[in-house]
C-alpha cells in the first residue's frame, strides 16, 4: 500500500504501528521522498502480509493516525510453486484435476505448460499453482498426490516442497 | 592388522590391489570367493591370488569354504564384501554374526545385513565388545558415517537427503543433457557398464531406499525397515518433463530424503533448481545433512567403482585400526 503522511518526526512509526497490531508481517518499507510531494507531505510505501479479514480494521487504526491511505494492491495467493505431471493427463480429465486445486478457495493452479507426444504416450505437463501461505500450499499438494493417485498420474515435486 | 576378506567380486579385487600396493600394515590372512577360499595366518600373498582369481577363475582350494575362512580362520577384522541380497541378507549376516561371536570386528559393503538387521547386528557387537563398520553401503567412497559419527559429533541430525543411485543419476543427466528418452539412456548407462542388465533395483529407486535406511537407522536409531521408505522410480520420467523442468532453469534428480519430525522417509523424482547443491553429473553421489549447529553440510563425490569403494573400506579398517585393535 501506498501511503502519504505528514513529514514529521514520529509519523511513520504511527503509520507502521498498526500494522503489529492487527497481526500483519511487513515485508518491506520502501520511503523514498517523492519529487512530486509538495512541501512537508511524505509518501512511503509497505509491503505486507496480512489476513484478508483485518483489512478494514487496519485501513481504520492508520487513518486515525491521521495518515493517508493514497493506493492499495493486493496479491491474495503469494506462495508459488512449480511441478511436473506425467501420464495420460488430458484423457483422466484434466478440468477436473485443476478444479480440484481451484476449488479449494486458497490454491490455484495459473499456468499449465503441456507436451503431448503422440496418442497412447504419456503427456508431460509444468503446472504453477500458487496458493495463500505455506500451509495452504502443503494441503494444495496433498489434494495433487490424492488426484495423481487416483488417476495413475506421476507428481514431480520440487526438492523444497518439504525441506 | 590381521584381516579376512569374503568376497572376490570388484570390490575384493580392488580392495586387495590396494592393500597390495599401499603400505598400510593390514596383512591378509585369509580369503574366500564363491567357489573356493585360502588361509595363511602368516600372510596370504595377494598377486598370486589375484592372478589365480583371473586366470582360472577362482582364488583358492575348493575344499575350503567362507564359512571356514570365518569359522576357522586366524584375523582381528572380518572384511565381508560379497554381493548384496536384499530380501535375506544371507549368507553375509551369517558370516557376520559367526565373526562377532569370535570377538571380531567386521568391516562391510554389503548393504543387505545392515538394512536388514542392523539393530541385531550392532547390539551382538556391542555384547561381543566388537565393532561393525558398513561406510561403504552408502554413497560410495564418500564418507558420510565417519562425517557423522566424527565430524558432526554433537550434533542433532535434522534431516537427510541426497543423490544416492549413480545409475539413476547418470540415466537423468543424460536425458537432460542430449535430450535422450529413458530407454536411450538406460541403454547407454548399460553400454558403459553403470547399469546392470536388470537394472530394477536403480531405477526403480530401491537400492537408493535402501541406503536411506541404513543412513536412517545409523542416524535416529529408530529401526526403519525399507517397506517403511515411500519409493518412485525414475523409469516413468519422459524426456519433455526434463525439458519443461529445464526451460525453468531446473533439472530432475532421484531424491532419498529423511525428515523424522515430519514422518518423511521418500525415494522420488524432484524439481531442482540447476545450481542447487545436490544437482551432481554422471555416477555423482551427493548427501546434504541438515543439523542443529553446523547447519546444512553436503558431501560429493564417486558413488561406485572398485577403488573407490576399497577406499571406504580401508578407511573403516585403518580406523579399527587406530581406536580398537591397538597392540595388535
Amino acid at each position: 500500500m501506498k501511503l502519504e503522511m505528514k513529514d514529521s518526526p514520529g509519523q511513520l512509526v504511527a503509520a507502521l504501528k498498526p500494522i503489529s497490531e492487527v497481526g500483519g508481517n511487513i515485508i518491506a518499507v520502501i520511503h523514498q521522498r517523492d519529487e512530486k510531494a509538495e512541501g512537508d507531505v511524505l509518501g512511503v510505501q509497505i509491503v505486507l502480509e496480512l489476513q484478508e479479514q483485518r483489512l478494514g480494521e487496519l485501513l481504520s487504526l492508520i487513518k486515525s493516525q491521521g495518515v493517508n491511505v493514497l493506493r492499495l494492491g493486493k496479491e491474495r495467493l503469494l506462495y508459488k510453486q512449480t511441478m511436473i505431471m506425467i501420464g495420460h493427463i488430458m484423457h483422466t480429465d484434466l478440468g477436473d484435476t485443476v478444479d480440484r486445486i481451484d476449488c479449494t478457495g486458497f490454491a490455484e493452479v495459473t499456468e499449465l505448460t503441456m507436451v503431448m507426444p503422440a496418442i497412447n504416450e504419456p503427456s508431460s505437463a509444468r503446472l504453477v499453482i500458487k496458493a495463500v501461505n505455506k500451509a495452504d500450499m502443503e494441503q494444495a499438494l496433498g489434494i495433487l498426490r490424492g488426484v495423481a493417485k487416483e488417476k495413475n498420474l506421476l507428481i514431480i515435486e520440487p526438492l523444497e516442497a518439504t525441506g | 592388522m590381521k584381516i579376512a576378506i569374503l568376497g572376490m567380486g570388484s570390490v575384493g579385487r580392488g580392495l586387495l590391489e590396494m592393500i597390495d600396493g599401499k603400505e598400510l600394515g593390514l596383512t591378509v590372512t585369509g580369503i574366500a570367493d564363491s567357489k573356493s577360499a585360502l588361509l595363511d595366518p602368516d600372510g596370504i600373498h595377494i598377486e598370486e591370488v589375484l592372478i589365480a582369481k583371473r586366470e582360472r577363475g577362482y582364488c583358492g582350494d575348493k575344499s575350503l569354504s567362507a564359512a571356514d575362512v570365518v569359522e576357522q580362520g586366524d584375523y582381528d577384522v572380518l572384511v565381508e564384501v560379497t554381493p548384496t541380497d536384499a530380501d535375506s541378507g544371507e549368507p553375509a549376516t551369517g558370516f557376520i554374526k559367526t565373526a562377532i561371536g569370535r570377538g571380531k570386528h567386521v568391516v562391510t559393503s554389503n548393504k543387505g545385513p545392515i538394512a536388514l538387521h542392523f539393530s541385531t547386528l550392532q547390539s551382538l557387537a556391542r555384547k561381543h565388545g566388537v565393532v561393525i563398520r558398513y561406510e561403504a553401503t552408502v554413497g560410495g567412497a564418500i564418507p558420510v558415517l565417519h562425517t557423522l559419527e566424527h565430524g558432526l559429533a554433537g550434533n542433532r541430525v535434522l534431516a537427510v537427503y541426497g543423490i544416492l543411485n549413480g545409475t539413476s543419476n547418470f540415466i537423468l543427466t543424460r536425458m537432460a543433457a542430449e535430450g535422450l528418452t529413458y530407454e536411450q539412456a538406460l541403454l547407454e548407462a548399460r553400454e558403459m557398464g553403470y547399469a546392470e542388465a536388470d537394472p530394477t533395483y536403480d531405477v526403480k529407486g530401491i537400492d537408493a531406499a535402501i541406503k536411506l535406511v541404513i543412513l536412517s537407522n545409523t542416524i535416529w536409531k529408530r529401526n526403519v525397515k525399507l517397506s517403511d521408505v515411500t519409493i518412485t522410480g525414475i523409469d516413468m520420467l519422459t524426456n519433455d518433463a526434463l525439458r519443461l523442468a529445464e526451460e525453468q532453469h531446473c533439472t530432475i534428480r532421484l531424491i532419498a530424503e529423511a525428515i523424522p519430525e515430519k514422518g518423511i522417509l521418500r525415494v522420488a523424482p524432484r524439481i531442482l533448481p540447476r545450481t542447487h547443491p545436490l544437482v551432481v553429473e554422471n555416477t555423482l553421489n551427493a548427501i546434504t545433512i541438515d543439523t542443529d549447529m553446523a547447519g546444512e553440510i553436503t558431501l560429493i563425490g564417486k558413488g561406485a567403482g572398485s577403488r573407490e569403494t576399497a577406499s571406504a573400506c580401508i578407511g573403516d579398517l585403518l580406523f579399527i585400526k587406530d581406536s580398537h585393535a591397538r597392540g595388535n
